[in-house]
This record gives structure tokens, sequence and C-alpha cells, in this order.
């Protein structure tokens, strides 16, 4: 075993948690003793983990920002890394991360994770992250010439596409969706996937002025938090009464059944209470029981999930089904963090999509248009209004889309609504009105 | 304007910046304020595919530039 002097790094491998540089250095030892061909440095873990130990002693970065890296025809997927020490850790002066779309849930075959770990043990540097905040598969780390090499046999062999980066719609990403869980009111694997498939051309090329992001959660338990994390938040939901299976309900009242599916089983909660547990944490106190059967106020309901999250054999999602739009949310850079604001409050969501996919083309335009240069869409919103925000959707103000009444309103006067216009004569009005 | 005035009304204002090389897809619109983002945005992924400018990228934002021009990562130490 190599004796590094990584002291630093070394610290970061103490505690009960997993650590990253533990990964590196198993990796490192593996390149080591390894009989594959590698096609890239087989000191690369080495000098990355020296690297980083550097960085850690001078207290700041030693990568480049930004580069040309990439693969033909494509404006994204690739993105540059450049060691700004190239002498002293020849193995990482290219470093190049890779973004490779995910398939959607990340349903994988074990036969498929096995050939993309072979190929980047060969072609890469052996490490991965599995998954990027976006969902995309990250393998980081190859050199310039191995980047079409790799594009290829991804493609050809592997079947996988790279994924967005830059100012490129980003890699839709969806939660499991029908596939395993009956909370799902819309197909979002299929979403995800006809959407992706729809808009290859923005996914691979750069198009807008910052990043976009779409994400499709099944429900509002949101899963793939698109609500926080994404541009355009695609919510499944229901417009008409959860369904009530008041034998159900009753078994959990006497304990039958077990709440939250098992969950929260570490310790001794006490018998389950129904009032307690359920009907007071109803966020908007729309649920009733008298011991013997339980009501909803459905039309109250803002579908918070937490009823039928905690007895979901009673509960069930009405059959009414498709997905609440929302637009804005990003990290902070600009003001701060803000979550997406409520647009559509109901879409059906079936193939082939066409009135989402025209009212992502509608967004974009504007975007394109009024946009800034890195500027996210919840910024433009911010910066134009909510009401300008609407127009482009086309679409009137609903008060779903309002928090609470004159906490959060919207104004919608429009000058040719307001007899006489915007326009007054101030000197007129300083007459009747000092300074 | 044909595609070609298009071409070279970009790669002219491009050659005439003489304090940047990078630019972003907002200035390529600006050349052209007439056309929708969205057209100008496939000319210039055109031109980069017909090797006439390259991608700039930090992984967050985009930009583009002549091909060759400016900073060069690999050559950054020579008198580019």
């Amino acid at each position: 075993m190599v004796k590094r002097k990584t002291p630093m790094l070394d610290e970061l491998e103490k505690g009960k948690w997993p650590s990253f540089v533990s990964d590196i250095k198993q990796e490192a030892e593996s390149r080591n003793e390894t009989d594959v061909d590698l096609q890239t440095p087989k000191e690369v873990c080495d000098d990355l983990l020296d690297l980083l130990e550097l960085s850690f002693k001078d207290r700041e970065g030693h990568w480049k920002h930004g580069g040309i890296a990439g693969v033909f025809g494509y404006g994204g997927g690739v993105i540059g890394r450049y060691c700004d020490r190239p002498e002293e850790f020849p193995a990482v002066k290219d470093f190049h991360t890779l973004r490779v779309n995910q398939p959607s849930s990340y349903f994988y075959r074990t036969e498929f994770l096995r050939k993309i770990c072979e190929l980047w043990e060969r072609r890469g540097s052996g490490l991965t992250n599995m998954h990027g905040s976006t969902g995309d598969i990250i393998l980081l780390g190859t050199t310039t010439p191995q980047i079409e090499e790799i594009f290829w046999e991804l493609t050809h062999n592997l079947k996988q596409d790279l994924g967005g980066s830059g100012s490129n719609l980003r890699t839709p990403n969806c939660c499991i969706g029908k596939s395993r869980c009956e909370f799902a009111c819309y197909d979002t694997q299929e979403a995800c996937r006809n959407l992706t498939m729809e808009f290859q051309d923005e996914l691979h090329r750069p198009s807008f002025g910052y990043k976009f992001k779409m994400k499709f959660d099944g429900c509002p338990n949101g899963c793939v938090a698109s609500i926080a994390r994404s541009d355009m938040s695609v919510i499944g939901t229901w417009k008409d009464d959860i369904r009530i299976d008041q034998e159900a309900v009753q078994a959990y009242v006497a304990g039958e059944f077990k709440p939250d599916g098992g969950g929260f089983a570490g310790r001794d909660w006490g018998p389950f209470d129904i009032v307690k547990e359920v009907i007071d944490l109803c966020p908007t106190h729309c649920m009733a029981w008298n011991g013997k059967k339980l009501g909803i106020n459905n039309r109250e309901c803002n579908r918070c999930m937490h009823c039928i999250n905690t007895m979901p054999r009673a509960l069930r999602i009405g059959k009414e089904t498709g997905a609440s739009i929302l637009f804005g949310a990003k990290a902070p850079i600009l003001e701060g963090a803000q979550l997406s604001t409520l647009t559509i409050p109901f879409m059906r969501m079936e193939e082939p999509f066409n009135e989402i996919k025209e009212l992502v083309g509608k967004i974009w335009d504007w975007w394109s248009e009024e946009g800034r240069s890195r500027e996210r869409l919840g910024e433009l919103m911010q910066r134009k209004g909510f009401a300008k925000f609407l127009d482009v959707c086309g679409v009137k103000a609903d008060p779903r889309m309002i928090k609470e009444p004159r906490s959060n309103p919207y104004i919608f006067w429009k000058e040719a609504d307001i007899p006489g216009g915007w326009e007054r004569d101030i000197k007129d009005f300083r007459k009747r009105h000092q300074k | 304007m044909g595609a070609e005035e298009d071409k070279k009304l970009i790669i002219d204002t491009l050659k005439g910046k003489k304090t940047k090389t990078k630019f972003y897809l907002k200035d390529f619109n600006n050349m052209f304020p007439e056309r929708r983002p969205r057209e100008v945005s496939k000319l210039v992924n055109e031109m980069v595919a017909e090797g006439l400018l390259e991608y700039w990228s930090t992984g967050s934002t985009t930009m583009i530039g002549l091909k060759g021009a400016g900073i060069q990562h690999e050559t950054e130490d020579s008198d580019q």
C-alpha cells in the first residue's frame, strides 16, 4: 500500500460516516493493481488526492474555471476541468466531468452498471457520483483525447446519451412514479422520457441565457423535490375526492394495520391515535372523526398527503388525476432561494403531452426575449411580476395561486381598464395635495 | 439577410471586439434584434458545428466565441 502524506484528507476518514477520501484511496489502490488496459494515467486518483491536500493546505482551489471540452455536435454534457498545477500533478492535468442522462427513476440492470464501471475504469478515473443533484450519472475525471471515445462507447454500446450542462435544458428527472408507487397521479417516467426526447436540441446545445431544469413528481410528496429544484415543477394531483375505505380506517384505529406503512417503528409511540396523528395535523382542518366514520371536506384539502401517507390502506388519491405545473424554483445566487410558484393548477398528463410542450415553448420564448444573461426564470418572474408571467402563459389568475387574500395579491389592472388611464396632471394634483 | 450574411455579421462583430473573446447568447440576439432568440441560437449552434465558433462552459453557464480565440486552457500560458 502506498504511504501518502495527506494528513488533512485523512481527517475526513474519521467518524462513522462514509468518506469520499476512503473511496478515492480504494480506487487508487485498485488502479495500481488492475490488469485493465487503462487509457488514462494510472496515478489519476493519487494525484487527485495530493492536489486536494494541497488545496486544503493553501486554502484555495487548484482547478481552473471553465473550458471548451466537449463532443462534436454537442454543447453540453462535458464539463471541462483543468488543474492549475499540471507539472506537479500531471495525471489530473485535465480531469473532465461527464454528465450522462440517467434512466428514468434510476432503474438499472446490474449488467449496465458493470459495463459503465468498466468503461469508466478504462477510459476515466474510475470515480463516479451516482447521482448528481440534477439526477444524472456523473463520471468524474477523464482526459481530453478520451472524451469522443467515451461518447462513442456510451451511445453505441451502452445506448445511453449525455445529459445537460451549461446554458442548456438540464437532464429532466422524475420520481419512481407508477412503476412502484400507488400515489403517482400520472406516469412520471413516460412524461420525463417524452419531454426529454422532444427537447433533444435544447438538452444538447445551449439555447438559453442560463440553465433550465424540469422535474416530474408523481404526487405532492415530491420525491424528486421538483418544487425546490426545478424551473418547471410538474407535481401530480387530483381533482376529485380522496377515496376513503371506512373499514380500513377502523382497522387502523383498532391497531390491525400499522400506520405509515410500518415506518417510524424504531421506538414505542403507543397505540395509534387518529385524532392526534391525523385529524389535528391536517393543515386545512378539513377532516373529522366521530369515532366511527372519517369525513373529509375535499374542497378545503390542499393535498399535503399526510393523511394518505399515514393510512395508505384506508385513503387513496382521487380518480381524476393530472398535475399542477409550477415555475421558478432556484438556488440562491440572486435574491435568495425560492420555491416554484403555482401557475397551472391542473393539467391532464397524457401522451403526447402537447399541452405542457406548448406551455414550455411559450415560456422559453419569453425568457429568451426578456431574460438577462444568467437570469433564471424565477428571477425574471420576480422582476417582471407574476401578472405578466400569467399573460405569457395565457392563463387567468386563480385564487389557488394565492397563499392568502391580501397577503400576496396580484393586481391586474391595465391602463385601458381605468377611466382616464394612468396619466395625470401633476400640477393639477398638487393644487389639491401638498408635497 | 441570407444565412451566409448572418454568419459574416456574427464573425465581423466578434472580431471587432477588442477586449472580449467570450460572449453570452444574449449578445448574439442583440445582433439580430428583429429575430426570435430561438432562431439565433440555432444559427449560433450551426456555426459551432461548422467550426467557426466554439462553446466555452464553466459547467454552469455557456459562452460562445470565435474558434481558437482567447484563453484555451491547454494553451493558457502561451501567448494567446
